[in-house]
C-alpha cells in the first residue's frame, strides 16, 4: 500500500490546467501540417497558418490558446494499492483547478445552474471527475479541457443493430456536416459505440484521448475511422466551415460490449485547441 | 483571399458597400464585446424603450468573451466565440444601427436579410487563433455588466483586428459558396 496526501496532488492538477492551455500537443501540430500541404483552398491554407501562428505565440506570450478555457474534464486512473490521505480527493482536484484558472489567468466559464440561475462560479470549478480502478500503486490524472463551441455539436443517438455500419457512418458524417464552421474546425471526430446511453458519450470523449498519429489497434475500426474522415472531408466544409479539404485531422473511435436490443452511437466533436494533459503520480 | 482591405469605425454605407465575401479585413478603431448574456440585456432595454450603454450606429461587435488579462497587458486571448447564439438578438440591434459583427461560424437566414435591409456585414474571426486577435487589441475596459464576468460588455480600442468577410450586404454567404466550392 502506497500512501498518497492528496496536498501533493494540488499543484498537479494546477500546472496540468495551465501547460494545457498554452502548449498544442505535436501530435495536433503533425495532423495540421499533413492536411495543410493536400489544402486545395487558398483561404484555408491561411487559416491553418494563422493557427500555426497563435500556436508560436500562446508560448511566447504565455497566453491560452483560446479565450474559451474549457472545463476541466479530469481521467483518473487510480492504482488499486493507493491509499489516499491527507483530506478530499475531489476537493483537491478542485483546488487545483482553482488555483489554475486563477494563476494562469484562464477563463472562468463554469456557471452554477445550467438554465434557471446561471451565475457564474468565477473559480472554473466544478471539474469534471471520471474515476477508474486499475492494478498498481500509481495515480494517473489526464486533463482534456474542453471548449464550448465543439462540445455543443456533439450528440448520443440510439441507434439499431439494422442501421448496420453503414448507419453508423452516415450518422457521424452527418453529425460533421451539420456542424459546419461552428466547432472550429480543423475538428477531430470522438466516436463512442456500443456500452450503454451514458457510457457511448463517455467513450466518445475518451476516444479522443488516444494520440493522433497513432491509428486504432483493431484494423477493423481502423479502416472505418479513415473511411468516416475521407466522407468527412468530402464535405468541403474546410476550417472555420469557410470551404476547404480540412474539415477534420482524425476520427478516432472507442468501442464496448452492449445489449442485444441497442446500439448507442456517441459523437464528441473536439476542435483544434485540442487541449489534453496527463501527470502520473 | 481576394483582397485586404482597412476599414475605421464607425461604419458608413460607403464602407461596407465595397465589402465582397473572401475579403480580407483589417478593423481600427473603436468596437465593442458582447455575448448572449449581454445580447439578451441590450435587446431587453431596445424593448423597453431604453438607451444602450453605448452609441450602436455605425459600430461593430465583436461575440468574444476575452480571458482576463495578465498585468501589464490590455487583455487576455480573445477569439470569437459561435455566432449562432446570437441569431435570435441581431436583427434588433442591426434595426437600432449595428453595421458589423465578429463572430465564428454561419447566421441564420432572418440575421443574412436583416443584414440585406440594414446594410451590414458579418466577419469571420478564426476561432481558437485568440491570442493572434489579442495582439491586434490595445487597450480594453468594461462599460457595462461588470456582473457578467467574461460575458461584460468591453470598448475595444483596436489596430489591424484580421476578420474574413463572410456575409456581405448583397446577401452573399461565404459559409454557404465556400462549402459548395469545395464539396465533392
Ligand atoms: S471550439 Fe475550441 S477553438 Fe473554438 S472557441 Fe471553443 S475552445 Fe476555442
Amino acid at each position: 500500500m502506497r500512501e498518497i496526501d492528496v496536498k501533493d496532488i494540488i499543484p498537479i492538477v494546477k500546472k496540468l490546467c495551465i501547460d494545457a492551455s498554452i502548449y498544442i500537443g505535436d501530435d495536433v501540430v503533425e495532423k495540421l501540417k499533413e492536411f495543410q500541404k493536400k489544402e486545395e483552398s487558398p483561404i484555408a491554407k491561411e487559416i491553418i497558418a494563422i493557427i500555426f501562428e497563435n500556436q508560436r505565440l500562446s508560448v511566447e506570450k504565455q497566453m491560452p490558446l483560446c479565450q474559451d478555457t474549457g472545463v476541466a474534464v479530469f481521467f483518473i486512473e487510480l492504482g488499486q494499492d493507493v491509499h489516499l490521505v491527507g483530506g478530499d480527493f475531489y476537493k483537491a482536484i478542485n483546488e487545483g483547478v482553482r488555483q489554475g484558472y486563477k494563476e494562469g489567468y484562464l477563463r472562468k466559464s463554469m456557471v452554477d445552474d445550467p438554465i434557471i440561475e446561471r451565475k457564474n462560479t468565477k473559480d472554473n470549478t466544478p471539474a469534471l471527475i471520471y474515476l477508474d480502478i486499475v492494478p498498481g500503486d500509481k495515480v494517473k490524472i489526464t486533463l482534456a479541457a474542453k471548449g464550448g463551441g465543439s462540445e455543443n455539436m456533439s450528440e448520443v443517438k440510439m441507434m439499431k443493430a439494422a442501421d448496420g455500419i453503414e448507419g453508423v457512418i452516415d450518422f457521424v458524417v452527418d453529425r460533421v456536416r451539420r456542424s459546419g464552421g461552428n466547432p472550429c474546425p480543423p475538428i477531430i471526430v470522438g466516436v463512442g459505440l456500443g456500452g450503454n446511453f451514458e457510457q457511448s458519450a463517455l467513450l466518445a470523449k475518451k476516444s479522443l484521448l488516444r494520440p493522433l498519429n497513432e491509428k486504432n489497434p483493431d484494423p477493423k475500426w481502423a479502416k472505418v475511422e479513415e473511411e468516416i474522415l475521407e466522407k468527412v472531408n468530402n464535405l468541403g466544409i474546410g476550417p472555420q466551415g469557410l470551404g476547404g479539404r480540412t474539415t477534420a485531422i482524425a476520427v478516432n473511435i472507442l468501442h464496448k460490449a452492449c445489449h442485444i436490443a441497442c446500439m448507442p452511437v456517441a459523437v464528441n466533436i473536439q476542435c483544434h485547441v485540442h487541449r489534453h494533459k496527463s501527470a502520473v503520480i | 483571399m481576394s483582397k485586404e482591405i482597412h476599414l475605421r469605425t464607425p461604419l458608413k454605407d460607403d464602407d461596407v458597400k465595397e465589402l465582397k465575401i473572401g475579403d480580407k479585413v483589417l478593423i481600427t478603431g473603436i468596437i465593442y464585446t458582447a455575448r448572449d448574456a449581454a445580447h439578451k440585456r441590450l435587446v431587453d432595454l431596445i424593448e423597453a424603450g431604453k438607451d444602450l450603454p453605448f452609441d450602436i450606429k455605425g459600430q461593430i461587435i465583436y461575440f468574444v468573451g476575452p480571458a482576463p488579462a495578465r498585468p501589464g497587458m490590455p487583455i487576455g486571448s480573445a477569439g470569437p466565440t459561435t455566432s449562432y447564439r446570437m441569431d435570435p438578438y441581431s436583427p434588433i440591434l442591426l434595426d437600432a444601427g449595428l453595421k458589423g459583427m465578429i463572430g465564428k461560424g454561419p447566421r441564420n437566414k432572418e440575421v443574412i436579410d436583416s443584414m440585406i435591409k440594414n446594410k451590414a456585414v458579418y466577419l469571420a474571426a478564426i476561432g481558437g487563433a485568440a491570442v493572434v486577435m489579442a495582439q491586434s487589441i490595445k487597450a480594453a475596459k468594461v462599460i457595462a455588466y461588470e456582473d457578467l464576468g467574461p460575458e461584460a460588455i468591453r470598448e475595444l480600442k483596436v489596430e489591424n483586428l484580421p476578420c474574413i468577410v463572410a456575409n456581405d450586404i448583397y446577401g452573399k454567404d461565404l459559409f454557404d459558396e465556400g462549402v459548395r466550392k469545395y464539396k465533392k
